[in-house]
């Protein structure tokens, strides 16, 4: 069910912008299927972003957030090669994360 | 012997337990909320003082409300928190974002919005909260199918 994630991370001035892309359906639990039954709320609740192993940033979410997430951070220095890790877990339990070195 | 080890044993189990208690854990009230206010008051906010240094880029007029790109960063010196709010969402509490030593207090998300409402930003810096509101028009909702 988790999909493949995406992510990119460039250097800015000063700071390094990091992309990321989730494959979630975020259901809000308020949307009806054809048959005019409720789709289950399913949706990511908490993202961690780390840098070289540290955590940076922590964000909870609601169903508010649209489908397949694109989340835009700002990491404060960083320099080329630096591994930016970003994961994310859902009220089902679903969890997914991805890596990738600044560019 | 034993109320040594049961001693040490309580200092182990507290060592391992605070650490994680002190992460963010989601938090349940404040996201089934269905009011801003219940839902800000979860986190101790009260009155949050109008902030020029708080800024919100999203758009005036949004065509598809399952769909609004909003930009916010604060200037506020010591910006620990953002929250965003959408009043009239069912559940108004789309998200918050704690930063942590080494992150700029910037987000760039999509985010859902069933009609016409007030954004609000809010952010933490030093135990004050600040707030910004912008509205976005909705012509189609978001949060229905």
């Amino acid at each position: 069910m988790a999909g493949p994630m995406k992510m990119r991370a460039t250097l800015g001035q000063g700071y390094t912008d990091v992309r990321v892309l989730m494959t979630h359906p975020m259901e809000t639990g308020q949307r009806k299927d054809q048959d005019g039954k409720l789709v289950p709320v399913h949706f990511i609740q908490s993202v961690t972003v780390k840098m070289n192993g540290r955590t940076v940033l922590e964000c909870q979410a609601s169903q508010g957030v649209s489908r397949n997430p694109v989340f835009s951070f700002r990491v404060k220095g960083g320099s080329k090669g630096d591994r930016i890790e970003v994961s994310w877990l859902d009220n089902l339990g679903e969890t997914n994360s991805t890596e990738a070195a600044i560019a | 012997m034993n109320s040594i080890r049961r001693a040490l044993t309580a200092v182990l189990v507290f060592g391992l337990v605070k650490p994680l208690a002190a992460l963010a854990a989601w938090n349940k009230e404040a996201f089934s909320a269905k009011t801003p206010a219940d839902a800000l008051k979860t986190f101790g906010i009260g009155n949050a003082t109008p902030s020029k240094d708080l800024s919100i880029d999203a758009p005036q007029i949004a065509e598809n409300g399952a769909v609004v790109p909003i930009e916010i960063s604060s200037a506020i010196p010591g910006t620990t928190a953002l929250l965003v709010v959408v009043d009239k969402n069912p559940f108004p509490l789309i998200a918050r974002f704690d930063f942590k030593e080494g992150a700029l207090p910037y987000v760039k998300v999509n985010l859902k919005m069933g009609e016409t409402s007030d954004v609000r930003v809010l952010a933490e810096a030093g135990g004050k909260h600040y707030v910004a509101t912008k509205e976005v028009k909705v012509t189609i909702g978001g949060c229905g199918g």
